[in-house]
């Protein structure tokens, strides 16, 4: 059965995996002139063997159908939300960029009215930079029109 | 002693210097702030804060972000008590006896003793700190790369083993975090690892965006969609105080706490956590009526609010004289090498005003924090009432804000973004994210003592064993192995399993 020890087992055993693959690109040294290779391949190997020993005796644990994703639209509309803000902070501004994130996770995602939606975008936005661009001397990208 | 004493007044006269006080001041409300805040814990918290502490001096910056720490400790008693939701995990064993006094109308009385206790605690461990922090900075002065690779290896096998459930999980995370410590330039050649063209991975990832990836974000993404948190008790003024039977009851848990949590947060690990549990499964063991744990015991709160209040101040004796201690501490770590301050043996010495500033400050601290969270606990239950779906955006905006200020780069929210993705699977998965921060710390400090050693040593992995103090440390990590597998031949429980049920509700 696949549990949730046996699920990260596999999943820790691919990046394990896929890091001494790549350490090939690097000089290994040898064992008493370590290279820069030496310590990431030693850490792929250990990270290998405990998700073989997690994997092997993960049979106890949750089944991965018993976990409960029943809030894993919120999870994807947050996640999305950072990724814009990753994109936008530095073309459209932080208060521009906050003020779109907020909107649509107050106005589009918790379905607030439109009132709340604006008065809490606008006011969070240009309240944290007030406080920390301005008060706290914190620089944060500015956008079109100084925005 | 006469020597410590003179220390003590000039680390006074910066403490009570107006603008000290004054940060110390701030660091306590927001920290309480941040306590009071589920999602928001002291290590999301401080992360996120220091780039607010970039325009100051080291001292203040330090003490701020001190405050901060501590003052989440105190904050986190009062959702437990009020709500039953914890600010902070070291708050989770305060739910279970705090709210069922709440339930029976004694919610003041909790507070006030969790309040209290949490003073106590505070203050008695700061003198602690105060008296353990020199001897062991003279004694760290005997520490060459074989004696810190052995310590810091030693500090993630008891990382592994004090974590709650499996040594081979926490294990594994440590491994993980230690990988990610392993991207950006190579110190003693100069090779790009793992980089893939992205300049600002060259000097590594940073702990912050991984800290509040991990612990701010996930937290977002775990509790964001679920229902709405249960109503809010608000206790007045008038119902704060315990009676004279409460405080009978809360003397010795607080005292015995206090001990307990201090010589746990010297110990590696998640000391604040940790010394919470173990301090409730001592005091219900030495209860005279064990069975009212559960129903709302005084010990269940005094004892486990002191223990993670005491352990605060533990973490700070390693930290400031050897190597951190955990992951907050080691946030604290960073935050001190940003205003440039190097941790560490030499640090007593070379900087007496700014170590004993810091510590007559937690002394400030305490007071200050026992003054706020007694009459003003009703404003700061208030926040909860703000509804979480309007609570959240506003986390959100400051999880980004934070580690963008950091180094004003959208790697890092990159960073921040994914780790929060891996912090929420690991949640799922039932995996403790908080090996991964302190992996991320110490995996080039690690690598660094070992290629150090095996130049000391012609590439002798024997030097390990020939001096005696990394031989010692090595010993007790192979020890704490061993004892781990104990419980696959008694085909048992042991203590940590036994945690980790009571964790998951299972058995208590």
């Amino acid at each position: 059965m696949l549990t949730t020890n046996r699920a990260a087992a596999v999943a820790l055993g691919v990046l394990a995996v896929v890091v001494l693959f790549e350490s090939r690109k690097l000089p290994l040294g040898s064992l008493h002139n370590p290279g820069p290779a030496y310590m990431p391949v030693l850490l792929a190997l250990a990270l290998l063997v405990f998700a073989i020993l997690v994997g092997a005796y993960g049979g106890a644990s949750r089944g991965l159908g018993a976990v409960g994703w029943s809030e894993w639209r919120h999870a994807a509309a947050i996640l999305g939300t950072c990724a814009f803000a990753a994109i936008a902070l530095e073309r459209l501004g932080y208060r521009l960029t906050m003020a779109i994130a907020l909107g649509f996770l107050i106005g589009v995602i918790e379905r607030q009215g439109v009132f709340v939606t604006l008065t809490l975008a606008v006011a969070l936005a240009a309240g944290s930079y007030l406080l920390f661009d301005t008060l706290l001397r914190v620089p944060l990208p500015r956008g079109p029109f100084g925005l | 002693m006469t020597e410590t004493v003179h220390n003590l007044l000039l680390g006074f006269s910066v403490a009570l210097s107006p603008p000290v006080l004054l940060y110390a001041f701030v660091g306590c409300v927001v920290g309480t702030i941040v306590g009071v805040l589920p999602g928001v814990g002291p290590l999301a918290g401080i992360s996120l804060l220091l780039p607010a502490t970039f325009g100051l001096d080291a001292t203040k910056a330090i003490v701020m972000l001190a405050g901060i720490y501590y003052g989440a400790m105190y904050g986190g008693s009062t959702t437990s008590i009020l709500m039953r939701i914890p600010g902070e995990a070291a708050s989770v064993m305060t739910c279970i006896d705090g709210y069922a006094m709440a339930r029976k109308g004694r919610a003041g009385a909790a507070l006030a003793i969790a309040a209290v206790g949490s003073y106590v605690a505070g203050t008695v461990s700061v003198v602690a700190l105060m008296f353990l922090a020199p001897p062991l900075a003279s004694f760290a002065l005997r520490f060459g790369p074989p004696e810190y690779f052995a310590l810091l290896i030693l500090g993630l096998l008891v990382l592994a083993y004090m974590s709650s459930g499996s040594m081979v999980k926490a294990l594994a995370m440590a491994t993980l975090g230690l990988l990610l410590g392993m991207i950006g330039i190579d110190q003693m050649t100069g090779y790009f690892r793992f980089a893939y063209g992205v300049v600002e991975l060259g000097d590594g990832i940073g702990v912050v965006p991984v800290a509040v990836g991990l612990f701010g974000l996930s937290e977002i993404l775990a509790t964001a969609g679920q229902e709405t948190p249960p109503a809010v008790i608000k206790p007045t003024l008038r119902e704060l105080l315990p009676s004279r039977q409460e405080w009978k009851d809360a003397n010795w848990p607080i005292w015995r706490g206090t001990v307990l949590g201090f010589l746990i947060g010297i110990i590696p690990g998640s000391a604040h956590i940790i010394s919470s549990f173990v301090s409730y499964a001592v005091e219900r063991r030495l209860a005279r009526r064990p069975e009212e744990f559960g129903q709302g015991a005084v010990a269940g709160v005094a004892g486990p609010e002191s223990a993670n209040n005491s352990a605060t101040s533990g973490a700070f004796v390693p930290m400031l004289a050897l190597v951190p201690s955990g992951p907050i501490p080691a946030v604290m770590l960073a935050a001190m090498m940003v205003h440039g301050v190097s941790p560490g043996p030499l640090l007593i010495k070379q900087q007496p005003e700014l170590f004993w500033g810091f510590i007559a400050s937690m002394y400030v601290g305490n007071v200050v924090l026992l003054i706020l969270n007694l009459p003003l606990v009703g404003v700061f239950v208030n926040l909860l009432r703000v509804p979480y779906p309007l609570l959240y955006p506003g986390i959100l905006v400051f999880c980004i804000l934070g580690v963008y200020a950091v180094n004003s780069s959208v790697v890092d929210v990159w960073i921040m973004l994914v780790m929060g993705l891996v912090g929420y699977l690991l949640r799922k998965l039932e995996f403790e994210p908080a090996p991964i921060v302190l992996g991320v710390i110490l995996a080039p400090m690690i690598e660094m003592a070992l290629r150090q050693s095996l130049a000391m040593s012609d590439g002798q992995y024997a030097i390990f064993l020939t001096r005696p103090i990394a031989t010692t440390l090595l010993a007790v990590g192979v020890l704490l192995v061993l004892l781990s597998l104990k419980s696959l031949i008694t085909h048992g429980f042991d203590w940590r399993e036994r945690m980790a049920m009571a964790e998951k509700g299972e058995e208590l």
